[in-house]
């Protein structure tokens, strides 16, 4: 096969290939200028505000935006439902943990086992794919679920070489040469966590856009919306979707090493269904196969659930209080408040996908199928023609 | 041997509840091929519907002669509730989204079964809740074992079940309406089957045997929890597929054989309970991979 860039026959694809093009001239310099701002706000950030605790939440925010970034490959391109994607998030974090750390005194160097564990979660998603990924969609939504299970109970059993339920304390940091009268060291400073992981999404935005465009990118979104016809038209899709599975696994590689030595401890119960279903959650509010959408849905949902649903409960408290309604400060509100979580992600899920399954900020891609229209039954498909 | 018997008994009376609960995987599954990740949560539900029902009749401190009608009572009317909260599920969260991707109903499903969770935790705590065991205690002989009534009577009703729901399918109007639904939606249509009806009914029917499965599971464990529903539900999903999903029997026989798998793995090995679930989604994951059709499965074609 040749690379697919020849004339084609007139489809969406091509027009949008067309609306890329008209992006590059004058229009797209204007259109980047947003980004820019964002961009030096983003750097300026923990210089401006000297607040420790804001910057250390918006570098735990960061490795949450990476794993909905990884999932959104596997669900958003590909559209193959991953219920277990923690499972590879708790690799990577134990990959890192065991090998630079006090358990077995082996100190491997952060910046190799940030790449090393990337490749070991792939790995694992390469195992867990090769021989699910020929079942059906919903099949493969249960094996992962399994699977997603399974991981945390064998790294809770296997104490040997896991720590057990107490997991694995004092986990290596990332250390750089001395520069700018800055010793280099991370220790538990949020600030150079914050640079790390903003270069990491950085660096995997770039990756990821390239890898949407290429052939194999174009692959995946074939499969999505048809996989009988990609077949016809000569793509592999078990190899395409094992792909798919094992780049978007590599993600949260790069998420749990960064997650576990910022932590400083890793244990099996922070990768629980609950982590899997919050990425999914991330992924399906802002919007399946968009990374800008996907990006604003982990920093939405990092917002509702660390920010929103801790203060809440005191706000309420405070006005009740201060407008002196007895009944309402018994009720205890709040309490029910910080308590629903889970209520309010299953709510999302279902609401997004009844009302607006492009999410809040659809893909490019669709918006221009469903604007240019085609003839094309996917795109029927996804408004859902009922 | 004894332990053995022990052990058997044990397996077969929790596979009687994970084959209730598959029951209703399969069914749903083999009439719109979608996959109730919500169904576990059903299941805890129902528990609950149950235990609030014993506590309004005071069925807990209740003379015998007054239990057993007032059991038939409970268990009535909390798998007629429980029916409705699984028509309920599938008109506001399936139904719309019946000729969509396949993806969307998934999402909406594990949407679903997180709803109900956080709804039982807001109400019902973080805590396990105790249930009161309102079977009879005490042990009987059969063939020259002891078993536990208990024992016997769960799985006596749950077989009893089993065998009420197979003998509907095949032999009741609606039952042939939901095998005519299940094999070709539009051709039942033309046929004037209304379709939108017959899943209901499949979905009540499903959610009804998981809120029977829901009380039987309390009064065996003496306790119920808001999250129960999840781990349950997967492995009386594993039963599910390890039976062939879409077959009732299956489910049946698959739930059986997971719970005596369940009992033995825990029992006979040293450190065995830690490594049960390991164990169940390992089974569950090989079934998928090797023989996807189940034991007695429907043939499912890849796409």
């Amino acid at each position: 096969m040749k690379r697919g860039n020849g004339p084609s026959a007139p489809s969406a694809l091509s027009r949008l290939r067309g609306l890329e093009l008209r992006g590059l001239g004058a229009a797209g310099r204007a259109r980047n200028v947003p980004y820019l701002l964002l961009g030096i706000g983003l750097i300026l950030f923990p210089i401006l505000d000297s607040n420790a605790s804001h910057v250390d939440v918006a570098a735990d925010a960061g490795h949450w935006i990476l794993l909905a970034l990884g999932l959104n490959i596997v669900i958003g391109y590909a559209g193959l439902l991953d219920l277990g994607y923690a499972a590879f998030f708790a690799i990577g974090s134990y990959a890192f943990a065991i090998l630079a750390s006090g358990q077995f005194n082996i100190h491997i160097s952060f910046w190799f086992l940030l790449f090393a564990s990337a490749f070991i979660a792939a790995f694992f998603g390469l195992i867990l794919g090769a021989p699910t990924l020929r079942l059906r969609g919903d099949y493969l939504a249960i094996v992962t679920l399994g699977f997603g299970e399974i991981v945390p109970r064998v790294f809770k059993n296997a104490s040997k070489f896991t720590g057990g339920v107490n997991g694995i304390v004092g986990v290596d940091q990332p250390k750089l040469p001395k520069i700018l009268g800055w010793d280099g060291q991370f220790g538990f400073n949020p600030v150079p966590y914050y640079y790390l992981i903003l270069v990491i999404i950085v660096v995997s935005i770039l990756l990821i856009r390239n890898l949407r465009n290429s052939r194999l990118g174009r692959a995946w979104m074939a499969i999505r919306e048809d996989e009988v016809a990609a077949a016809a038209t000569g793509i592999n899709t078990v190899t395409t979707k094992l792909l798919a599975f094992a780049l978007g696994a590599s993600f949260s590689g790069f998420a749990g090493t960064y997650y576990a030595s910022k932590l400083f401890v890793v244990t099996p119960e922070t990768f629980t269904f609950s982590v899997s279903v919050t990425v999914l959650v991330m992924v399906v509010l802002g919007g399946m196969g968009n990374m800008r959408g996907v990006i604003v849905g982990a920093m939405l949902v990092y917002f509702i659930e660390y920010y929103l649903l801790h203060q809440l409960p005191g706000w309420i408290t405070a006005a009740s209080q201060a407008l002196n309604i007895d009944f309402l400060t018994k009720l205890d509100i709040g309490g029910y408040v910080q308590r629903s979580t889970s209520l309010i992600f299953g709510a999302i899920l279902v609401l997004i996908m009844l009302l607006r399954p492009q999410g809040l900020i659809p893909s490019a891609q669709r918006k221009v199928e469903l604007e240019l229209g085609t003839t094309d039954e996917a795109v029927a498909d996804l408004r859902g023609s009922a | 041997m004894r332990f053995f018997a022990d052990q058997l008994t044990l397996g077969l009376t929790l596979g009687a509840i994970y084959a209730l609960i598959a029951l209703g995987y399969t069914l749903v599954y083999g009439i719109i091929e979608l996959i109730n990740f919500a169904h576990g949560d059903v299941f805890t539900v129902g528990g609950f519907f149950g235990l609030t029902l014993i506590g309004l009749l005071g069925l807990d401190h209740a003379s015998a002669a007054l239990l057993v009608p007032g059991l038939v009572l409970v268990f009535a009317v909390a798998m007629g509730l429980n029916g409705l909260l699984g028509v309920l599920i599938e008109r506001v969260a399936y139904r719309p989204l019946r000729n969509s991707p396949r993806l969307a109903p998934l999402i909406t499903a594990v949407g679903v079964s997180f709803f109900l969770e956080g709804l039982l935790f807001l109400i019902k705590g973080p805590n396990d809740v105790s249930y009161p065991n309102l079977l009879p205690a005490g042990n009987i002989d059969l063939l020259g074992i002891s078993i536990g009534k208990q024992n016997l009577l769960i799985i006596v009703i749950a077989l009893a079940l089993m065998v009420m729901l197979q003998q509907f399918i095949q032999r009741t109007r609606i039952g042939r309406a939901m095998r005519a639904t299940a094999q070709d939606r539009d051709a039942a249509r033309l046929m004037g089957i209304k379709i939108n009806l017959t899943i209901a009914i499949t979905f009540f029917i499903g959610s009804a045997l998981a809120a029977a499965g829901g009380i039987i599971n309390g009064f065996y464990l003496q306790t119920i929890k808001f999250d129960q529903g999840f781990r349950a539900g997967l492995i009386a999903f594993t039963a599910a597929v390890f039976g062939g999903i879409g077959n009732v029997v299956g489910a049946s026989v698959g739930g059986f054989v997971i719970g005596v798998v369940y009992a033995f793995v825990g029992g006979y090995f040293a450190g065995g309970q830690q490594w049960v679930d390991v164990v169940i989604f390992s089974i569950l994951i090989l079934t998928l991979v090797f023989r996807p059709t189940g034991l007695l499965g429907m043939r499912v074609p890849e796409k």
